[in-house]
C-alpha cells in the first residue's frame, strides 16, 4: 500500500479546501440560515409539525443532506478534473498508485471536507431549533457513507467531464431537482397519489428518511430500505470507477 | 542484472481509437548509466513512445521491462524507479514550489521529509524560491520544477521529453549540466528532442524515429562515423555554369550560384579521392582561391533518414 501516496493527495485535496475555507464553511453556514428564516420561521409557522417532529427540526437532515450532495460532487469532480485540464493528471498516471489508493487521497480528501460541512450546517441549525437526535453513532455513520458515495460520484463526474460544464450538469440538473422533489423540506406521506407513488421511484427520498430517521427514529420508508438503497449507490459508484481505471476511459489515451 | 538493461521494449504498438498508428512494433533496449537521445520530427511518436513506458497511455501491443518489472503487471515496482519531464510546463498554479516537490516525492510513494529534496532545489537553483507560487516563476524556473518533481523520487530512469522546448540557451546548458552530473549519479537518461545539437551534445546513444517507427539505433560516434559524409567546398577563382564532363567521375556539385564546386566523399572510406579530383582540376585549369572541408552533423544524418522514410 502506497500510504504516502494517498497522503500526498489527501493533504494536497485538503490544501485546496483551506485556500477557500472561508467561502467553503460560510455559503453552507448563510444558506442554511436563510433556509431557516424562509423554510422554518415562514412556512414553518403555519406548519407546525411534521411526523410529530417540529417542522423546523424536520428539514434539518434534509438541508444537511442538500448540501452534501452538491459539496461532495463538486469537490471530488474538482479534485480529478483540475488535473485533466491544468495537465498535470501525467503525474498521478505515472506514479505508482493502484486504483484504489487513488481514490482513497481524493475521496477520502472530499467526504471529509462535506463532512465538515455537514456538521457546520448542524452547528448552525442549533442556533435555530432543538435538534434531539435519537441515533448519533448511526447519523455520524449514515453521515460518512452518504458523504463518501456521492463523492465517488463526483469523482466519476470529475473523470466524465470535458469541460466546466459537464461538470455542472449532473448536479444541477439531476441531483439538486431529485433532492428538493425528495422529501428535503416535507414528507413524502402528504403528497397525494399517484405523486406518492412516482416519489418512491426517486432514490433520493430514502437517502434523506434513513438520515432522518437516525435523527428521529422516524422514517417514511422502512431504514433498512434507505439503506439498500444507500449501498446500492455506494456499489454502483464503485462499479463505474472501477470500470474507469481498469479500461482507461478519459483518463488515459 | 547490473548488465541487464534498465528498460526494454518489445514490440510496443499503439493505434488510436479511430485515429492513426501512432508507433509500430517498436523494440529497443536502453542499457543502464547511458543518455539515449530519441530523434523524430512532430508527430514521430517520441512523446507516445514515453508516455506508455510511464503508464499515460495504454500500449495497443507490446510488453515493458523497467529494471526487470513489467509495467504492466508489476507496475508500482517499474513505475518507482521512473522519473518523466513532461514536454509541457503543466504544474499547480497555486502551489510552492517546495510543496509541490514534497508531494512529487510522496506521491512516488517516499517519505517528505528528506534532505535529498534541499540538495535537489539546491541543484536546481530553486531553493530560494521554495515557499514562491509556481505562478509567479518564470517559464525556466517552472521547467526547473518539473525537473526537481521528476527526480524528487530519486527515480534510476528519467525521461526528458523535449527539455530545450521554450528555454533559453542559458537554462539549456544548465540543463545538459545537470544531466551529466545525473547520469555521474548513475541515473539513465532518456530525451528526446528535435534539436540535434542536444543529442550531440548530450547523447551516448541516439535512436530515429519517424511515423511511428524506430528507424535505427546506434551508437552516436558510430552513427556518425558510418553515415557521416564529408563535404569538399572549393572557391573558384572563376564561376562555373556547367560541371565539366571529366569531373563527373567524382559527381561534383555546383554551389553559390557557381562560385563553389562541392565533392561529397566518404571520409572513412580507403580512399577519399580527393588527390586525383584536385589533379584533374589541375588538369583541366580550373583554378581555386580556398578550399574548406566539413563533417555531416547528426542533423544532416537525421534528415536524411528521414527523407528516406517519406
Amino acid at each position: 500500500m502506497n500510504l504516502h501516496g494517498i497522503w500526498a493527495i489527501y493533504r494536497f485535496e485538503m490544501a485546496r479546501f483551506g485556500r477557500t475555507i472561508w467561502t467553503s464553511l460560510m455559503v453552507p453556514v448563510i444558506t442554511t440560515s436563510l433556509y431557516f428564516i424562509v423554510f422554518g420561521s415562514a412556512i414553518g409557522s403555519q406548519m407546525r409539525e411534521v411526523s410529530g417532529v417540529p417542522y423546523g427540526a424536520f428539514i434539518v437532515p434534509g438541508l444537511m443532506l442538500l448540501a452534501i450532495f452538491s459539496e461532495s460532487i463538486l469537490n471530488a469532480s474538482l479534485g480529478i478534473y483540475m488535473p485533466k485540464f491544468t495537465g498535470t493528471i501525467y503525474e498521478l498516471l505515472s506514479a505508482p498508485l493502484s486504483p484504489l489508493e487513488t481514490v482513497l487521497g481524493y475521496v477520502g480528501a472530499a467526504t471529509t471536507k462535506s463532512v465538515v460541512i455537514g456538521l457546520v450546517i448542524f452547528a448552525t441549525a442549533h442556533l435555530f431549533v432543538d435538534l434531539p437526535i435519537a441515533h448519533p453513532f448511526a447519523m455520524i455513520a449514515y453521515l460518512v457513507l452518504v458523504a463518501a458515495t456521492f463523492c465517488m460520484f463526483g469523482f466519476a463526474i470529475g473523470i466524465w467531464a470535458k469541460g466546466f460544464e459537464q461538470l455542472q450538469v449532473i448536479p444541477l440538473l439531476v441531483v439538486t431537482p431529485l433532492t428538493f422533489l425528495g422529501g428535503a423540506f416535507y414528507s413524502v406521506t402528504i403528497l397525494p397519489e399517484p405523486w406518492r407513488s412516482i416519489t418512491l421511484f426517486n432514490p433520493v427520498v430514502y437517502l434523506i428518511n434513513g438520515f432522518r430517521w437516525t435523527f428521529f427514529g422516524t422514517s417514511d420508508v422502512g431504514v433498512g430500505i434507505s439503506l439498500a438503497v444507500t449501498a446500492g449507490f455506494f456499489a454502483a459508484c464503485l462499479t463505474w470507477i472501477g470500470w474507469i481505471f481498469r479500461t482507461g476511459w478519459r483518463l488515459k489515451s | 542484472m547490473a548488465n541487464d538493461p534498465i528498460l526494454s521494449i518489445r514490440g510496443v504498438s499503439k493505434t488510436y481509437a479511430n485515429g492513426p498508428t501512432a508507433l509500430e512494433a517498436v523494440d529497443l533496449d536502453i542499457q543502464r548509466g547511458e543518455i539515449f537521445a530519441l530523434l523524430g520530427p512532430n508527430g514521430a511518436g517520441k512523446t507516445t513512445l514515453i508516455s506508455i513506458v510511464c503508464g499515460i497511455v495504454v500500449p495497443s501491443t507490446g510488453s515493458i521491462t523497467v529494471d526487470g518489472h513489467d509495467a504492466l503487471n508489476d507496475y508500482k515496482q517499474a513505475r518507482r524507479r521512473v522519473g518523466l519531464v513532461p514536454q509541457e510546463l503543466s504544474t499547480d498554479a497555486f502551489e510552492s514550489v517546495l510543496a509541490t516537490v514534497t508531494f512529487s516525492r510522496r506521491l512516488f510513494g517516499r517519505s517528505g521529509h528528506s534532505a535529498y529534496i534541499e540538495e535537489l532545489l539546491r541543484d536546481l537553483s530553486l531553493w530560494d524560491k521554495r515557499h514562491a507560487k509556481i505562478m509567479t516563476l518564470s517559464g525556466g524556473m517552472k521547467r526547473r520544477v518539473l525537473i526537481a518533481k521528476a527526480l524528487a523520487h530519486e527515480p534510476d530512469l528519467l525521461f526528458l521529453d523535449e527539455p530545450s522546448a521554450g528555454v533559453d540557451v542559458a537554462l539549456r546548458r544548465d540543463m545538459w549540466k545537470l544531466v551529466h552530473r545525473l547520469r555521474d549519479r548513475g541515473v539513465t537518461i532518456i530525451l528526446t528532442t528535435h534539436y540535434i545539437e542536444e543529442a550531440e551534445e548530450m547523447a551516448d546513444r541516439v535512436g530515429v524515429i519517424a511515423k511511428g517507427k524506430l528507424l535505427l539505433v546506434d551508437d552516436k560516434a558510430a552513427l556518425m562515423k558510418k553515415l557521416g559524409k564529408r563535404e569538399l567546398d572549393l572557391t573558384l577563382v572563376e564561376p562555373m555554369t556547367a560541371i565539366p564532363a571529366e569531373l563527373e567521375e567524382w559527381a561534383p556539385t555546383l554551389e553559390n550560384e557557381g562560385h563553389t564546386l562541392r565533392y561529397v566523399f566518404d571520409a572513412t572510406g580507403e580512399r577519399t579521392g580527393i588527390p586525383s579530383f584536385l589533379r584533374r582540376m589541375q588538369e583541366l585549369g580550373i583554378a581555386f582561391k580556398d578550399l574548406e572541408t566539413s563533417k555531416s552533423s547528426l542533423e544532416d544524418i537525421f534528415v536524411g533518414l528521414v527523407e528516406e522514410k517519406r
